[in-house]
């Protein structure tokens, strides 16, 4: 007969010297492991509670400006430093680890209301409602970080004035060319003092302007007449104009996937475009209640952030309806500008109190703590009611609350009215149309 | 892979489904890697006894086996004889690193069985019914003769459970830290050992058990009455989840399978049968008697009888029957009390009246073990943080159930079952119809009166309804259950008591 027992050696399954790791072994079979789904079920009740314990977003703000901060640039080179104008004219280069500023730009006379940098990251230029563009040289990283914490003041290289005032400034990616948006879309290069090419469309403003992160001739523009134009540098006509129900005031490009874009509307939802195909919506991000007035992609493609006017600053999923996050402070006012950081962890949001804030993307995240499980188990029992009602929990200030309420009140009657009309007129008679065409007027070639 | 794949063709979100479908390939490819790593990660084979020519496996003793393994291995079959302190009884924990032997007259002995050593040997001096390890592999649970009471390592007594009156069996459920006992009364107590809480206490009403096993597959606890009835119970119900007529006499000993699908009985009437614990049918019945019996983690069942133990073995794969697998007799004076196989290793522990024995079954444990589950070469670091890991997964007693995957699953919507109660509306006012059309038999010589003809047919509509008053719709209440709703199969229907709507 053959026989053969189990039979293990110590040494093979203990270690040597306490200075070496201790042995692991891994069997990966189910049947030892009763209970599984009941385990991961604590798990993620743990998970979703202890999510809500770390959660401390605010990381801290930067004061300086003397009135509100009216826009934002980011250094795609320097990670550490944000640029931030007021409505007085005043423009800085903030250090965001130890936000303190760095460098000012005085010289406006009026209201900034455009920063952008070149993609070499070596020039700034700002607009404003004095009429003119200004470029400015940046402090080269490294340089500009002295012990002494001066504050250093910089002449601007050159001032162009022009016949308008400026609402918006952007700067073509991988290029030499900028655009300002006025009364009319001009398109500038660094040593013309007057624009290379004009686009209009119709008699009105336009209120901003981004370019397309892929393609550098593609630029996005928003009108007060409604409307989203999309332009193309190479052709001397607009490409496409989208007139929808309210005003977009603000237009950021999915770096990710730079077809689409994302269009911050007036009446409180932001608007995601196929810009290829828009007669229709991809997704209608609905959560503020107030005018959403600036939005920003992070760098991963996979969220943006958004800055209202109701005081609060949300972060979205990309394909996502509802708001992932929320975040306000008693002493935060108006958001009139947000930014995502470059690296993807923390947020910037410029708001009508004079201060930058300082915000984290995860509001839990901790260094050294393994998050990928507990946040997949949490994912997982998501919708079960226990860890739902944990991880769906957010404290809201009382008046948007109650906004939030109304809101949902109103539209929930809307659509009762529509269902019943529908349901009392012949059948056909009535068609019902899709949200996220709902609030589209019509398309223009 | 655990459980089925998603349904994604009868999906109309085109997103959900998009998302499904990643997961799914996901799935897969994790399930294929770790089955490739299989064969690099596990460092030790199986045992085996394998019979050449005309010898039979069953024939085989303990000597020649013995005379054919290693030194190492020879080492672990081992006799204790003890005489004084009564038939023994042993439980080893979850790891296989130590055993406790406790003796009916009051002896209480822990052993860590790698190094052979004796931990603790301390006397009670009161009867000793039963014993269980808890948490740790060092604080144990003993059953005595008023009360239970919990040791610690050093034979310290550090609790006194009082609300345990006269407990006869004890069982401990690791993940839920739930130390449960039954005693002669039949009265079954549920008690939290991390908070100290009695979480549950109920009267079976069928009389003391004298078999207790948990179903370590679900976590229920099973119990075999002397009426001949085996009782699954959970603590956060009155009454049994499940109870079914097993023998015709008192149930002697049961033994759950590891993974929970199959249900070893023994009872008075001469009779061993398998259950299939889906179906709860039985699926072998063998003639004889079981003092005790034990499920391996392979799958071999030990049946112990008298002064010989005889172990069988699934040959076909499917559980459907039993082989002989091997047998061992004692000298015979020896009364086989319990048998316990120790887990990951090749070993039989015998609990009789002269002591322990310990026999070499090739093949019945499962030769690697996962050093997060149960390490049995475990420091006393890595014991620490596994408590404290424990605890922090303690699991709820409402997760326990008959069936552990349904945690996280969907119940029937609103829509469904609103949709049901119309089309059983529609059926019964269809058949009230029917029933009032119905035509009665005209009777000749004078019994065709209306006044019994109108009685007649009011009696039919009634009979009509009451058909379809006998089962009324069940009503969910609002608050969401995230679990619950136990489904008897329809063989079961007439043994569970009808709950009154």
């Amino acid at each position: 007969m053959k026989v053969k027992v189990i039979s293990r050696s110590t040494e093979e399954f203990t270690r040597e010297r306490s200075q070496d790791l201790q042995r692991v072994f891994r069997n990966y079979d189910p049947a030892l492991r009763p209970q599984e789904k009941a385990v991961e079920y604590a798990r993620a009740v743990n998970a979703a509670k202890l999510e809500k314990i770390f959660a401390r977003p605010f990381v801290g703000a930067m004061d300086g400006h003397a009135d509100g901060v009216s826009c934002m640039a980011k250094n795609p080179n320097h990670l550490k430093g944000i640029f931030s104008a007021s409505m007085d004219g005043d423009i800085r280069l903030w250090d965001m680890a130890s936000r303190r500023t760095v460098c000012q730009y005085p010289g406006h006379k009026g209201a900034v209301r455009g920063l952008t940098v070149s993609t070499d990251g070596t020039i700034l230029i700002s607009c404003g409602t004095d009429c003119t563009v200004r470029l400015w040289s940046v402090p080269i990283a490294g340089a500009g970080e002295s012990e002494d914490s001066s504050r250093n003041v910089s002449k601007p290289l050159i001032v162009y004035a022009w016949k308008h005032a400026f609402w918006a400034v952007d700067h073509q990616w991988n290029g030499n060319v900028f655009a300002t948006a006025g009364a009319q879309v001009d398109i500038w290069d660094h040593n013309r003092s007057e624009p290379l090419n004009t686009f209009g469309w119709g008699n009105e403003t336009s209120v901003s302007v981004r370019f397309n992160p892929a393609e550098p001739n593609l630029l996005a523009t928003s009108a007060s007449d409604r409307s989203i134009v999309i332009y193309d540098l190479r052709m001397s006509s607009p490409a496409r104009k989208l007139i929808m129900k309210t005003k977009t005031n603000s237009i950021a490009w999915n770096p990710m996937e730079p077809m689409n874009f994302t269009a911050a509307n007036e009446d409180c939802n932001c608007y995601s475009y196929d810009a290829r195909k828009l007669d229709e919506a991809k997704c209608v991000h609905q959560d503020h209640v107030s005018a959403v007035m600036d939005i920003d992609y992070s760098p991963t493609g996979r969220e943006f952030v958004t800055g209202s006017y109701d005081r609060t600053v949300r972060i979205f999923q990309y394909n996502g309806g509802r708001s992932r996050e929320i975040y306000h402070t008693k002493r935060m006012q108006r958001v009139f500008c947000v930014k995502y950081s470059c690296d993807g962890t923390y947020l910037i949001s410029g708001s009508d109190d004079t201060n930058l804030r300082l915000w984290k993307a995860k509001a839990s995240e901790q260094l050294g703590v393994k998050q990928e499980y507990l946040d997949a188990v949490k994912d997982r029992y998501k919708h079960l009611p226990e860890v739902n009602r944990i991880v769906r929990h957010r404290h809201l200030p009382k008046p948007i609350y109650k906004a939030a309420n109304l809101r949902r009140t109103i539209i929930e009657a809307e659509r009762t009215k529509e269902k019943r009309r529908k349901a009392h007129s012949a059948p056909g008679s009535i068609s019902a149309q899709s949200y996220r065409k709902r609030r589209i007027i019509r398309e223009v070639e | 892979m655990r459980g089925y794949g998603a349904d994604l063709e009868s999906l109309k979100d085109k997103k959900l489904k998009g998302q499904l479908s990643v997961k799914e390939q996901l799935y897969g490819q994790s399930a294929k890697a770790a089955a490739k790593t299989e064969k690099w990660i596990m460092p030790t084979e199986g045992g085996s006894l394998v019979a050449e020519g005309l010898e039979k496996t069953w024939r085989m003793k303990q000597e020649d086996i013995i005379s054919e393994v290693d030194i190492l291995s020879s080492r672990k079959a081992c006799d204790i004889s003890l005489r004084v302190l009564g038939p023994y009884t042993l439980v080893y924990t979850l790891n296989g690193r130590n055993m406790l032997m406790a003796g009916r007259k009051g002896e209480l002995a822990t052993i860590d069985m790698l190094t052979m050593n004796l931990i603790k040997n301390f006397q009670v001096k009161e009867t000793v019914r039963d014993v269980v390890f808890l948490q740790d592999g060092q604080t144990f649970a003993a059953a005595q003769k008023k009360y239970v009471y919990i040791y610690n390592r050093d034979g310290t007594e550090i609790h006194c459970l009082k609300e345990h009156e006269a407990p006869q069996s004890l069982q401990y459920l690791e993940k839920h830290f739930l130390l449960s006992s039954i005693n002669k009364y039949g009265q079954l107590h549920y008690q939290d050992v991390s908070t100290g809480e009695m979480v549950a206490n109920y009267r079976t009403g069928l009389g003391g058990a004298r078999a207790m096993r948990t179903n370590t597959f679900n976590a229920v606890i099973g119990l075999g009455h002397p009426g001949g009835k085996v009782t699954m119970w959970k603590p956060t119900s009155v009454k049994p989840l499940v109870s079914m007529l097993c023998h015709h006499g008192p149930v002697t000993a049961m033994a759950f399978h590891t993974d929970g699908r199959l249900m070893a009985t023994a009872g008075m009437d001469r009779k061993i049968k398998l259950w299939d614990l889906r179906k709860y049918q039985v699926l072998r019945s063998f003639a004889g008697h079981a003092r005790t019996l034990d499920f391996s983690q392979r799958g071999l069942l030990a049946v112990g009888n008298g002064s010989f133990v005889d172990i069988w073995r699934d040959s076909g794969g499917d559980q459907s029957f039993m082989d002989r697998y091997m047998n061992h007799s004692m000298v015979k004076g020896y009364q086989v009390g319990r048998v316990r196989f120790r887990p990951y290793e090749d070993v039989l522990g015998i609990g009789h009246s002269n002591g322990i024995s310990s026999v070499l079954v090739p093949g019945s444990g499962e030769p690697n073990f996962d050093s997060w589950v149960a390490n049995p070469y475990e420091t006393r670091q890595q014991r620490r943080e596994k408590e404290v890991r424990a605890l922090l997964d303690k699991l709820q007693p409402e997760t326990i159930m008959l069936d552990p995957g349904r945690i996280g699953t969907v119940r029937p919507t609103r829509a469904t079952e609103a949709e049901e109660e119309d089309v059983a509306e529609v059926e019964k006012e269809a058949a009230i119809a029917a029933a009032k059309a119905s035509a009665l038999k005209h009777k000749t010589k004078g019994r065709n009166k209306p006044s019994k003809m109108l009685k007649k047919k009011q009696e039919g509509i009634e009979r009509v309804k009451r058909s379809f008053m006998e089962l009324p719709p069940e009503r969910e209440s609002k608050k969401l259950k995230k679990t619950e709703e136990v489904e008897l199969p329809r063989s079961l229907q007439r043994f569970a008591k009808k709950k009154s709507s």
